[in-house]
Protein backbone atom coordinates (compact mmCIF):
# COMPACT_ATOMS: atom_id res chain seq x y z
CA UNK A 1 0.00 0.00 0.00
CA UNK A 2 1.51 3.52 -0.98
CA UNK A 3 1.11 6.87 0.91
CA UNK A 4 1.23 9.83 -1.78
CA UNK A 5 1.06 13.24 -1.35
CA UNK A 6 -0.21 16.25 -2.98
CA UNK A 7 0.62 19.74 -2.37
CA UNK A 8 -2.47 21.92 -3.61
CA UNK A 9 -1.78 24.89 -1.20
CA UNK A 10 -2.56 28.03 -2.63
CA UNK A 11 -4.99 26.33 -5.42
CA UNK A 12 -8.09 27.43 -5.58
CA UNK A 13 -11.14 24.75 -5.93
CA UNK A 14 -11.83 22.80 -7.99
CA UNK A 15 -7.80 22.28 -8.36
CA UNK A 16 -7.43 20.59 -5.42
CA UNK A 17 -9.83 18.01 -6.71
CA UNK A 18 -8.49 17.84 -10.08
CA UNK A 19 -5.32 17.12 -8.89
CA UNK A 20 -6.51 14.01 -6.26
CA UNK A 21 -8.68 13.01 -9.20
CA UNK A 22 -5.58 13.02 -11.47
CA UNK A 23 -3.23 11.10 -9.32
CA UNK A 24 -6.07 8.83 -7.90
CA UNK A 25 -5.55 7.42 -11.40
CA UNK A 26 -2.36 6.17 -10.56
CA UNK A 27 -3.11 4.65 -7.55
CA UNK A 28 -4.34 0.88 -6.43
CA UNK A 29 -7.35 0.81 -4.23
CA UNK A 30 -6.55 0.80 -0.42
CA UNK A 31 -3.32 3.68 -1.20
CA UNK A 32 -3.45 6.34 1.21
CA UNK A 33 -3.72 10.18 -0.55
CA UNK A 34 -2.95 12.98 1.35
CA UNK A 35 -4.02 15.96 -0.26
CA UNK A 36 -2.70 19.76 1.28
CA UNK A 37 -5.02 22.51 0.76
CA UNK A 38 -5.64 25.97 1.83
CA UNK A 39 -8.76 26.71 -0.11
CA UNK A 40 -11.66 26.16 2.32
CA UNK A 41 -13.83 24.58 -0.39
CA UNK A 42 -11.69 21.99 -0.57
CA UNK A 43 -12.78 20.16 2.53
CA UNK A 44 -16.30 20.31 0.96
CA UNK A 45 -15.54 19.25 -2.77
CA UNK A 46 -12.66 16.26 -2.03
CA UNK A 47 -15.10 14.58 0.33
CA UNK A 48 -17.52 15.30 -2.37
CA UNK A 49 -15.34 13.83 -5.06
CA UNK A 50 -14.66 10.65 -2.66
CA UNK A 51 -18.39 9.93 -2.05
CA UNK A 52 -19.16 9.97 -5.79
CA UNK A 53 -16.19 7.49 -6.78
CA UNK A 54 -16.29 5.41 -3.58
CA UNK A 55 -13.14 6.46 -2.02
CA UNK A 56 -13.08 6.82 2.09
CA UNK A 57 -11.86 10.17 3.33
CA UNK A 58 -9.86 8.64 6.57
CA UNK A 59 -9.85 12.43 7.72
CA UNK A 60 -8.93 15.93 7.66
CA UNK A 61 -6.23 17.67 9.70
CA UNK A 62 -6.01 21.19 10.44
CA UNK A 63 -2.48 22.48 10.79
CA UNK A 64 -2.75 24.44 14.13
CA UNK A 65 0.21 27.15 13.11
CA UNK A 66 -1.65 28.40 9.56
CA UNK A 67 -4.28 27.63 7.15
CA UNK A 68 -3.26 24.48 5.69
CA UNK A 69 -5.36 21.71 6.24
CA UNK A 70 -4.43 17.74 4.71
CA UNK A 71 -7.38 15.77 3.45
CA UNK A 72 -6.57 11.91 3.79
CA UNK A 73 -8.09 9.49 1.49
CA UNK A 74 -8.44 5.96 1.62
CA UNK A 75 -8.01 4.98 -2.39
CA UNK B 1 -27.89 -6.19 -25.13
CA UNK B 2 -25.24 -5.03 -23.64
CA UNK B 3 -25.96 -1.50 -21.21
CA UNK B 4 -25.39 1.81 -23.50
CA UNK B 5 -23.01 4.43 -22.01
CA UNK B 6 -23.62 8.05 -21.69
CA UNK B 7 -20.98 10.87 -21.14
CA UNK B 8 -23.12 14.02 -20.70
CA UNK B 9 -21.81 17.56 -19.84
CA UNK B 10 -22.39 18.79 -16.04
CA UNK B 11 -22.10 22.02 -15.70
CA UNK B 12 -24.03 22.40 -12.12
CA UNK B 13 -27.20 23.92 -13.79
CA UNK B 14 -30.31 22.76 -13.87
CA UNK B 15 -30.53 21.44 -17.64
CA UNK B 16 -27.61 20.02 -17.65
CA UNK B 17 -28.78 17.77 -14.89
CA UNK B 18 -32.40 17.49 -16.56
CA UNK B 19 -30.64 15.98 -19.27
CA UNK B 20 -28.42 13.53 -17.71
CA UNK B 21 -31.24 12.14 -15.48
CA UNK B 22 -33.73 11.96 -18.53
CA UNK B 23 -30.80 9.36 -19.80
CA UNK B 24 -29.91 7.75 -16.71
CA UNK B 25 -33.97 6.86 -16.23
CA UNK B 26 -33.74 5.33 -19.75
CA UNK B 27 -31.50 2.15 -18.42
CA UNK B 28 -28.47 4.34 -19.89
CA UNK B 29 -24.56 3.96 -17.77
CA UNK B 30 -23.91 7.88 -17.37
CA UNK B 31 -20.85 9.36 -16.37
CA UNK B 32 -20.24 13.22 -16.36
CA UNK B 33 -17.70 15.53 -17.55
CA UNK B 34 -17.30 19.21 -16.34
CA UNK B 35 -14.68 21.51 -17.09
CA UNK B 36 -12.79 23.86 -15.85
CA UNK B 37 -11.39 26.95 -17.50
CA UNK B 38 -10.89 29.30 -14.47
CA UNK B 39 -13.99 31.29 -15.25
CA UNK B 40 -16.59 29.59 -13.92
CA UNK B 41 -18.06 32.23 -10.71
CA UNK B 42 -19.19 30.44 -7.87
CA UNK B 43 -16.29 28.80 -6.72
CA UNK B 44 -13.50 31.21 -6.47
CA UNK B 45 -15.91 34.23 -5.64
CA UNK B 46 -17.54 32.20 -2.57
CA UNK B 47 -14.05 31.12 -1.17
CA UNK B 48 -12.59 34.37 -1.25
CA UNK B 49 -15.01 37.09 0.11
CA UNK B 50 -15.85 37.27 3.64
CA UNK B 51 -19.18 38.23 2.82
CA UNK B 52 -19.97 34.59 1.64
CA UNK B 53 -18.38 33.26 4.03
CA UNK B 54 -21.97 31.30 5.18
CA UNK B 55 -22.36 30.31 2.42
CA UNK B 56 -22.28 26.58 1.23
CA UNK B 57 -19.00 26.36 -0.55
CA UNK B 58 -19.88 23.10 -2.91
CA UNK B 59 -19.02 22.59 -6.05
CA UNK B 60 -22.37 22.63 -8.32
CA UNK B 61 -21.04 20.00 -10.93
CA UNK B 62 -19.80 17.65 -8.29
CA UNK B 63 -22.91 18.27 -6.22
CA UNK B 64 -25.18 17.28 -9.46
CA UNK B 65 -23.37 14.38 -10.06
CA UNK B 66 -23.81 13.27 -6.29
CA UNK B 67 -27.83 14.00 -6.59
CA UNK B 68 -27.80 11.62 -9.78
CA UNK B 69 -25.66 8.89 -8.14
CA UNK B 70 -23.28 9.83 -11.26
CA UNK B 71 -19.11 9.73 -11.48
CA UNK B 72 -18.21 13.31 -12.34
CA UNK B 73 -14.46 13.76 -14.32
CA UNK B 74 -12.98 17.53 -13.82
CA UNK B 75 -10.88 18.04 -17.09
CA UNK B 76 -8.47 21.10 -16.17
CA UNK B 77 -9.16 22.97 -19.87
CA UNK B 78 -7.47 26.38 -18.45
CA UNK B 79 -4.32 26.10 -20.91
CA UNK B 80 -6.45 24.50 -23.92
CA UNK B 81 -9.22 27.35 -23.11
CA UNK B 82 -6.82 30.03 -23.93
CA UNK B 83 -7.10 29.71 -27.61
CA UNK B 84 -10.97 29.59 -27.56
CA UNK B 85 -11.61 33.03 -25.22
CA UNK B 86 -8.45 34.83 -27.20
CA UNK B 87 -9.17 33.41 -30.79
CA UNK B 88 -12.55 32.50 -31.43
CA UNK B 89 -13.93 31.70 -34.78
CA UNK B 90 -17.50 32.46 -34.20
CA UNK B 91 -16.47 35.66 -32.29
CA UNK B 92 -18.45 36.94 -28.78
CA UNK B 93 -21.83 37.33 -27.58
CA UNK B 94 -23.17 40.20 -25.63
CA UNK B 95 -19.92 40.30 -23.55
CA UNK B 96 -16.63 38.70 -24.15
CA UNK B 97 -18.05 34.88 -24.06
CA UNK B 98 -17.01 32.67 -26.84
CA UNK B 99 -20.49 30.63 -25.89
CA UNK B 100 -20.28 29.18 -29.83
CA UNK B 101 -16.70 28.19 -29.65
CA UNK B 102 -16.88 27.34 -25.73
CA UNK B 103 -19.69 24.57 -26.94
CA UNK B 104 -17.68 22.95 -30.00
CA UNK B 105 -15.11 23.26 -27.56
CA UNK B 106 -16.55 21.02 -24.78
CA UNK B 107 -18.01 18.97 -26.83
CA UNK B 108 -14.97 17.84 -28.70
CA UNK B 109 -13.11 17.24 -25.91
CA UNK B 110 -16.30 15.22 -24.83
CA UNK B 111 -16.18 13.02 -28.07
CA UNK B 112 -12.15 12.86 -27.20
CA UNK B 113 -13.13 11.59 -23.98
CA UNK B 114 -15.77 8.99 -25.26
CA UNK B 115 -13.44 7.73 -27.40
CA UNK B 116 -10.74 7.19 -25.11
CA UNK B 117 -13.18 5.19 -22.47
CA UNK B 118 -15.65 2.92 -25.08
CA UNK B 119 -19.00 5.36 -24.13
CA UNK B 120 -21.06 5.73 -27.08
CA UNK B 121 -22.85 8.81 -27.07
CA UNK B 122 -22.51 12.57 -25.42
CA UNK B 123 -25.87 14.37 -24.13
CA UNK B 124 -25.79 17.49 -23.07
CA UNK B 125 -28.25 20.22 -21.79
CA UNK B 126 -28.76 21.92 -24.14
CA UNK B 127 -32.52 24.01 -25.33
CA UNK B 128 -33.08 25.33 -28.80
CA UNK B 129 -33.34 29.15 -28.44
CA UNK B 130 -32.43 29.16 -24.79
CA UNK B 131 -28.82 30.90 -25.36
CA UNK B 132 -28.96 33.67 -27.71
CA UNK B 133 -25.56 32.39 -29.48
CA UNK B 134 -24.67 28.90 -29.11
CA UNK B 135 -28.01 26.98 -28.73
CA UNK B 136 -29.91 28.86 -32.00
CA UNK B 137 -31.52 25.96 -33.82
CA UNK B 138 -29.25 26.93 -36.85
CA UNK B 139 -26.06 26.42 -34.53
CA UNK B 140 -26.84 22.94 -33.35
CA UNK B 141 -25.75 21.00 -36.26
CA UNK B 142 -22.82 23.22 -36.48
CA UNK B 143 -21.73 21.91 -33.11
CA UNK B 144 -22.52 18.32 -33.80
CA UNK B 145 -20.18 18.59 -36.64
CA UNK B 146 -17.54 21.00 -35.76
CA UNK B 147 -17.18 18.84 -32.27
CA UNK B 148 -16.91 15.52 -34.57
CA UNK B 149 -19.66 14.60 -32.50
CA UNK B 150 -21.93 14.14 -35.16
CA UNK B 151 -24.72 11.90 -34.40
CA UNK B 152 -23.35 10.59 -31.33
CA UNK B 153 -24.81 13.89 -29.94
CA UNK B 154 -27.84 13.69 -28.04
CA UNK B 155 -29.99 16.74 -26.70
CA UNK B 156 -32.70 14.82 -24.51
CA UNK B 157 -34.18 18.26 -23.63
CA UNK B 158 -35.11 19.15 -27.18
CA UNK B 159 -33.93 16.20 -29.16
CA UNK B 160 -37.91 16.18 -30.66
CA UNK B 161 -37.15 19.30 -32.42
CA UNK B 162 -33.84 18.09 -34.65
CA UNK B 163 -33.17 15.40 -36.55
CA UNK B 164 -32.84 11.89 -35.26
CA UNK B 165 -29.44 10.96 -33.56
CA UNK B 166 -27.93 7.78 -33.57
CA UNK B 167 -28.90 6.94 -30.04
CA UNK B 168 -32.18 7.20 -31.15
CA UNK B 169 -32.16 5.57 -34.27
CA UNK B 170 -30.36 2.90 -32.73
CA UNK B 171 -32.86 2.21 -29.76
CA UNK B 172 -30.42 2.58 -27.24
CA UNK B 173 -33.08 5.83 -26.28
CA UNK B 174 -36.31 5.99 -26.62
CA UNK B 175 -37.10 9.04 -28.72
CA UNK B 176 -40.42 9.34 -27.09
CA UNK B 177 -39.40 9.87 -24.15
CA UNK B 178 -37.27 12.74 -24.84
CA UNK B 179 -37.98 16.19 -24.94
CA UNK B 180 -38.96 19.46 -27.43
CA UNK B 181 -38.36 22.30 -25.21
CA UNK B 182 -37.07 25.37 -27.14
CA UNK B 183 -37.28 28.82 -26.23
CA UNK B 184 -36.30 31.20 -23.18
CA UNK B 185 -39.07 30.22 -20.90
CA UNK B 186 -37.81 28.43 -18.04
CA UNK B 187 -40.99 26.76 -16.84
CA UNK B 188 -40.82 24.08 -19.07
CA UNK B 189 -37.77 22.79 -16.99
CA UNK B 190 -38.56 23.62 -13.58
CA UNK B 191 -41.92 21.12 -14.12
CA UNK B 192 -39.84 18.38 -15.51
CA UNK B 193 -37.13 18.55 -12.36
CA UNK B 194 -40.59 18.69 -10.24
CA UNK B 195 -41.91 15.25 -12.28
CA UNK B 196 -38.70 13.93 -11.97
CA UNK B 197 -38.39 14.53 -8.05
CA UNK B 198 -35.39 16.79 -8.03
CA UNK B 199 -36.08 19.70 -5.75
CA UNK B 200 -32.99 21.76 -5.77
CA UNK B 201 -30.78 22.84 -8.33
CA UNK B 202 -28.12 25.52 -8.83
CA UNK B 203 -27.86 28.49 -10.83
CA UNK B 204 -30.03 29.20 -14.60
CA UNK B 205 -28.53 27.85 -17.13
CA UNK B 206 -25.54 30.17 -18.11
CA UNK B 207 -25.13 31.92 -15.17
CA UNK B 208 -21.91 30.33 -14.17
CA UNK B 209 -20.02 31.76 -16.43
CA UNK B 210 -17.96 35.20 -15.50
CA UNK B 211 -17.39 35.89 -19.36
CA UNK B 212 -21.43 36.94 -19.30
CA UNK B 213 -21.02 39.49 -17.15
CA UNK B 214 -20.50 42.82 -18.22
CA UNK B 215 -18.57 44.16 -15.40
CA UNK B 216 -15.98 41.28 -15.75
CA UNK B 217 -15.70 41.36 -19.52
CA UNK B 218 -14.79 45.23 -19.25
CA UNK B 219 -12.32 44.35 -16.34
CA UNK B 220 -10.60 41.62 -18.80
CA UNK B 221 -10.91 44.17 -22.38
CA UNK B 222 -9.13 46.51 -20.30
CA UNK B 223 -6.17 43.92 -19.14
CA UNK B 224 -5.69 43.49 -22.80
CA UNK B 225 -5.59 46.37 -23.87
CA UNK B 226 -3.23 47.69 -21.61
CA UNK B 227 -0.95 44.73 -22.40
CA UNK B 228 -1.40 45.20 -26.04
CA UNK B 229 -2.15 41.57 -26.20
CA UNK B 230 -4.82 39.20 -25.65
CA UNK B 231 -3.07 36.88 -23.55
CA UNK B 232 -3.54 35.76 -19.89
CA UNK B 233 -3.00 33.78 -17.28
CA UNK B 234 -5.08 31.99 -14.96
CA UNK B 235 -3.67 33.97 -11.99
CA UNK B 236 -5.15 36.89 -14.39
CA UNK B 237 -8.69 36.13 -14.68
CA UNK B 238 -9.14 34.63 -11.06
CA UNK B 239 -7.49 38.50 -9.88
CA UNK B 240 -10.08 40.08 -12.18
CA UNK B 241 -12.90 38.15 -9.70
CA UNK B 242 -11.24 40.38 -6.65
CA UNK B 243 -11.43 43.66 -5.25
CA UNK B 244 -12.34 46.65 -6.91
CA UNK B 245 -10.21 47.54 -9.65
CA UNK B 246 -9.46 51.29 -10.41
CA UNK B 247 -7.46 52.85 -12.73
CA UNK B 248 -6.83 56.25 -12.21
CA UNK B 249 -4.16 56.43 -14.70
CA UNK B 250 -3.41 54.20 -18.28
CA UNK B 251 -0.33 53.06 -17.13
CA UNK B 252 -1.38 51.46 -14.00
CA UNK B 253 -4.35 49.78 -11.86
CA UNK B 254 -5.46 49.47 -8.23
CA UNK B 255 -6.78 46.40 -7.24
CA UNK B 256 -7.98 47.21 -3.37
CA UNK B 257 -9.09 44.11 -1.40
CA UNK B 258 -13.25 44.82 -0.60
CA UNK B 259 -12.79 42.94 2.60
CA UNK B 260 -10.92 40.53 5.06
CA UNK B 261 -11.41 37.69 2.69
CA UNK B 262 -10.22 39.51 -0.25
CA UNK B 263 -7.16 41.15 1.72
CA UNK B 264 -6.33 37.51 2.82
CA UNK B 265 -6.40 36.05 -0.69
CA UNK B 266 -4.48 39.58 -2.17
CA UNK B 267 -1.49 39.01 0.34
CA UNK B 268 -0.64 35.50 -1.52
CA UNK B 269 0.27 37.94 -4.55
CA UNK B 270 1.61 40.62 -2.88
CA UNK B 271 5.21 39.73 -3.54
CA UNK B 272 4.77 39.79 -7.51
CA UNK B 273 3.39 43.66 -7.64
CA UNK B 274 4.01 46.46 -6.39
CA UNK B 275 1.56 47.36 -2.56
CA UNK B 276 0.13 49.67 -0.53
CA UNK B 277 -0.92 48.87 3.04
CA UNK B 278 -2.67 51.60 5.07
CA UNK B 279 -0.24 51.73 8.54
CA UNK B 280 -1.67 54.62 10.17
CA UNK B 281 -5.41 53.27 10.02
CA UNK B 282 -7.01 50.10 9.04
CA UNK B 283 -7.06 49.37 5.37
CA UNK B 284 -7.19 47.24 2.90
CA UNK B 285 -4.09 45.53 0.84
CA UNK B 286 -4.09 47.20 -2.25
CA UNK B 287 -1.84 45.94 -5.68
CA UNK B 288 -0.71 47.82 -8.03
CA UNK B 289 -0.60 46.58 -11.55
CA UNK B 290 1.28 48.26 -13.87
CA UNK B 291 4.03 50.75 -12.68
CA UNK B 292 3.77 53.56 -10.44
CA UNK B 293 5.95 56.75 -11.80
CA UNK B 294 7.68 58.86 -9.37
CA UNK B 295 4.90 61.85 -10.32
CA UNK B 296 2.38 58.79 -9.50
CA UNK B 297 3.61 58.04 -5.84
CA UNK B 298 1.72 60.64 -4.19
CA UNK B 299 -1.58 60.29 -6.22
CA UNK B 300 -1.61 56.85 -6.04
CA UNK B 301 -1.32 56.73 -2.20
CA UNK B 302 -3.90 59.44 -1.60
CA UNK B 303 -6.41 57.05 -3.45
CA UNK B 304 -5.40 54.44 -1.00
CA UNK B 305 -5.85 56.80 1.54
CA UNK B 306 -9.63 57.23 0.16
CA UNK B 307 -10.50 53.42 0.89
CA UNK B 308 -8.84 53.28 4.54
CA UNK B 309 -10.90 53.79 7.95
CA UNK B 310 -8.40 57.25 7.92
CA UNK B 311 -10.59 58.45 4.75
CA UNK B 312 -11.75 61.23 6.57
CA UNK B 313 -8.59 62.31 8.54
CA UNK B 314 -5.97 65.09 7.50
CA UNK B 315 -2.95 62.81 7.29
CA UNK B 316 -3.11 58.63 7.04
CA UNK B 317 0.41 57.24 6.44
CA UNK B 318 0.84 54.82 3.30
CA UNK B 319 3.17 52.59 2.92
CA UNK B 320 4.53 51.60 -0.68
CA UNK B 321 6.27 48.11 -1.16
CA UNK B 322 8.26 47.63 -4.21
CA UNK B 323 8.77 44.62 -5.97
CA UNK B 324 12.45 44.21 -4.20
CA UNK B 325 10.68 44.56 -0.98
CA UNK B 326 11.69 48.09 -0.07
CA UNK B 327 9.26 50.39 1.44
CA UNK B 328 8.27 54.04 1.50
CA UNK B 329 6.41 55.99 3.77
CA UNK B 330 3.97 58.48 2.14
CA UNK B 331 1.77 60.83 4.60
CA UNK B 332 -0.54 61.99 2.30
CA UNK B 333 -4.17 63.60 2.85
CA UNK B 334 -6.61 61.41 1.36
CA UNK B 335 -8.32 62.22 -1.47
CA UNK B 336 -11.52 63.45 -1.33
CA UNK B 337 -14.73 61.37 -2.60
CA UNK B 338 -15.67 63.98 -5.21
CA UNK B 339 -12.07 63.17 -6.88
CA UNK B 340 -12.48 59.57 -7.42
CA UNK B 341 -13.88 59.48 -10.72
CA UNK B 342 -16.26 57.15 -11.51
CA UNK B 343 -14.34 56.39 -15.10
CA UNK B 344 -11.83 55.17 -12.72
CA UNK B 345 -13.86 52.34 -11.84
CA UNK B 346 -13.57 49.25 -14.23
Amino acid sequence: MSYEVIDARGLLCPLPVIKAQNKAKQLQPGDTLEIICTDPGAQHDIPAWCRIHGHKVIEIQQDEESDDFSVIVEI
Amino acid sequence: MSIRKAVALISGGLDSMLAAKVILDQGVQVEGLNFYTGFCHSGHTSAIRSSQRNKEKRNDALWVAEQLGIKLHIIDSVEEYKDVLTNPQFGYGKNLNPCLDCKVFMVKKAKQWMDENGFDFIITGEVIGQRPKSQRKINMPLVSQRSGADDRLLRPLCAKNLPISLPEREGWVNREKLFDFKGRDRNPQFELAEQLGIESYAQPAGGCCVLTDENYSRKLADMWQNRGEKKYELDDIILLKVGRHLRPRPHFKMIIGRDEGENKFLEGYRKRFQHFRITSHTGPLILIEGKLLDDDLNFAARIAARFSAGRLADEVTVTLTSLQGETLQLQVNPLPVAEIQQGWYL
